[in-house]
Parts: C-alpha cells; sequence; structure tokens
C-alpha cells in the first residue's frame, strides 16, 4: 500500500459484447433444441406435417414485419454468441497475436451477418 | 498385524540446492481418519525434517495449508488419506504461485490484489462516535454475508485458467471480497471500486469457467460474486454512456 498516486483506470467496452452474447446464449440455449426436434426430428418423422413448413408458409412468415424480426433476432443474435465465443477461445488456446486484428475480424463478421441479414428481410417486406 | 501404508508424492524444492523442483517419495502409515495436512506433518516429525510447508489451524479458518492434491487445489487440512487410498497422493504447491520452497508459495500479487480491492467499509460520511453505532437489517446482512467467508487460501487462483494466462486479472477471492463491500449497506465506496470491477483486468477478464466455486474451500462462490459484479459493471457502462465523467 505504498502507493501514493491513485491508479488510472481504464474502463471495458465489454458490456456491449458481454450482453449481445448473453441474449444469444439465451436464445441459443433455449430455442436451438426446439428448432431441431421441429425441423430435425419432428418433421421428418411425419408427426408435424411438413407443409406447414413449405416455401409460401415460410415466406409468408418471413415477410411479416413480426416475421421479418423474429427471424432476424434468431439469427442476429446467436451469431454475437458464438463470435464472442470464438474470440475468448482463442485467448484461451494461446493465440495472442494481433488481439486488435482478431477482434476486429471476429465481431466484424458478427455485424456483417446481422445486416446482412437485417437488409435481407428488409428487402423482402 | 503389518501396518497399512500410503505412497506420498512431494515436489520438493529447495532454490539453495535444487536446479529445478523434484518429486519424493514417502511412505506414511494409513488411517482412515488422517488428513494430508497429518501426513505431511508425520513426514516432517519422523521421515525428512527438511520438508517445508505452511499450516497453522488444522480446521479450515486460516487458509494457510493450500496445496495441489492430485492436481486438484486442496486444503491440506480438509483432504483426507481415505478419498485417495490405497492410489497414491501426489502433493504439490498451489499451481499459478512462483514456488518459494518445497510446498510454500510466493503470495505477494495475490495479497496485493487484495489490497487494491479497498475491502473496507468506506462510509459514505463520517459519523461521529456519539451518532450511535451502524444499524444493519439480518436482509442487508445477508445480501454480503456469503462473500465475507473467504480465508484467502489462494485455491481458487490455482483453479482459475484466466489467472494462469495472465496474472494481470484481478482474479477470484479479490473480486468476491470487492463484492463483499460493495453490497454492504453501511459501505459507501462504490463508486471507487467500480472502477477496477470495470476494466478488462477486472471482473472483464473472467470467462465465467467457474472451476474457482468448485474448489472453494467455504463456499464463497466467486463465481456468482463475479457475474453480479458483471451485470453492475454493465449498468455502470450504460450509466456512463450518458453521463461522462
Amino acid at each position: 500500500m505504498s502507493e501514493t498516486t491513485e491508479k488510472t483506470y481504464k474502463r471495458s467496452h465489454e458490456p456491449v459484447f458481454w450482453g449481445l452474447f448473453g441474449a444469444g446464449g439465451m436464445l441459443t440455449a433455449f430455442l436451438t433444441p426446439v428448432m431441431i426436434l421441429i425441423t430435425g426430428i419432428l418433421i421428418p418423422l411425419g408427426i408435424i406435417n411438413s407443409q406447414n413448413f413449405s416455401y409460401e408458409k415460410i415466406h409468408g412468415f418471413a415477410t411479416t414485419w413480426y416475421g421479418a424480426a423474429v427471424i432476424f433476432i434468431l439469427v442476429a443474435l446467436p451469431l454475437w454468441h458464438t463470435l464472442h465465443r470464438i474470440f475468448h477461445a482463442l485467448h484461451d488456446i494461446g493465440i495472442n497475436r494481433g488481439r486488435d486484428w482478431q477482434q476486429v475480424i471476429c465481431y466484424g463478421f458478427a455485424f456483417a451477418g446481422s445486416v446482412f441479414v437485417f437488409t435481407l428481410l428488409l428487402q423482402m417486406l | 498385524m503389518s501396518e497399512l501404508m500410503i505412497e506420498i508424492d512431494v515436489l520438493r524444492y529447495r532454490p539453495e540446492m535444487d536446479e529445478k523442483p523434484f518429486t519424493q517419495m514417502f511412505e506414511v502409515p494409513y488411517t482412515p481418519d488422517m488428513s494430508i495436512l497429518e501426513a505431511l506433518q508425520y513426514i516432517k516429525d519422523h521421515l525428512d525434517s527438511t520438508i517445508s510447508f505452511r499450516w497453522s489451524c488444522r480446521m479450515a479458518i486460516c487458509g494457510s495449508c493450500g496445496m495441489m492434491v492430485n492436481g486438484v487445489p486442496k486444503l491440506g487440512c480438509k483432504a483426507f488419506l481415505r478419498d485417495y487410498y490405497p492410489k497414491k497422493v501426489s502433493l504439490e504447491p498451489l499451481t499459478n504461485f512462483p514456488i518459494e520452497r518445497d510446498l510454500v508459495v510466493v503470495m505477494d500479487d495475490f495479497i496485493k490484489k487484495l489490497e487494491e480491492v479497498k475491502p473496507y467499509i468506506i462510509p459514505e460520511k463520517e459519523k461521529c462516535l456519539s451518532e450511535g453505532t451502524y444499524l444493519q437489517t439480518p436482509e442487508q446482512a445477508a445480501k454480503f454475508k456469503q462473500f465475507s467467508m473467504c480465508i484467502n487460501c489462494g485455491l481458487c487462483y490455482a483453479a482459475c485458467p484466466q489467472y494462469a494466462l495472465d496474472n494481470k486479472f484481478t482474479g477470484p477471492a479479490a473480486l468476491a471480497l470487492l463484492a463483499r463491500y460493495n453490497r454492504d449497506s453501511r459501505d459507501g465506496g462504490e463508486a471507487q471500486r467500480m472502477k477496477i470491477v470495470n476494466q478488462e483486468e477486472g471482473v472483464w477478464g473472467c470467462t465465467f469457467v467457474g472451476y474457482c466455486s468448485v474448489v472453494c474451500p467455504k463456499d464463497v462462490d466467486p463465481a456468482a460474486a463475479i457475474q453480479l459484479l458483471k451485470v453492475e459493471s454493465s449498468k455502470d457502462y450504460l450509466i456512463g454512456m450518458f453521463k461522462p465523467e
């Protein structure tokens, strides 16, 4: 406790990415198993009529504003979750060269993916 | 009747004689109620008096006898030979700390971190003795009690993979202690401590592996303290966006 001057503290911007990571993680944990159950098991087994998931039905859903919103959230948030996890995993396995570039590439990809889906849905409306 | 024996490997390092640490094997008479610490005391009394290890209370209060038991951070006094017998036990100094001698580690960095988080009550305003005591309801006390049970044994630092990768990280025990004071209704130092929390080396160095809480011998659950502080730090970040200092 010999320091006489107060240390300077640098605030991390992690809360932004942690927030997106957390939200995406919730969605991934709760909804991905349900989606796999429906599209991977229940429809192939014929328990759910595949006509409910025909191109026309899904297109109709995606071109409503609430459908577009649901799809956007379902794609974008898990994307941010995944890339945040990859970014931290790179540090965990000892790849520490160019952390700035790793950050730009990881979050840049998530951002680009989100913008892409958003634009795609918007021009379908 | 021959005595039951258990083999104990101890990592030895005497800086004045050994170039690098080496393993020495001891055979110790086994009884089911014998702790690892008692086994070490047996070795020191009967087999090799030069062996060094820290201990004091023998009852998981002092936090001195932390060591790696078969690669897992444990208190020597709270781990028992019966959980390993008849297999051998390997004892090593706490990982992530420099070795001082044999099972004794240098804890300076950990102690410095404990000091850095301002682990004392910082009153909102100084109160005169004549104004009486600070009152606290059981509910207010319950908010921080769990995080105040830490005995500074350092097991969580030995368990933390993030501290292993980068020891600038404030680490589990210090952050749990920080949470303990921030959550205390008598304390007014939250703003000062949040600056520590908000840093990359603060809570954001944690990736919630959770092993710190698994190895904690006092059920402090430092991982929970850190995740709660992440929420606080996120709120602080939002407020900071609209109210720059």
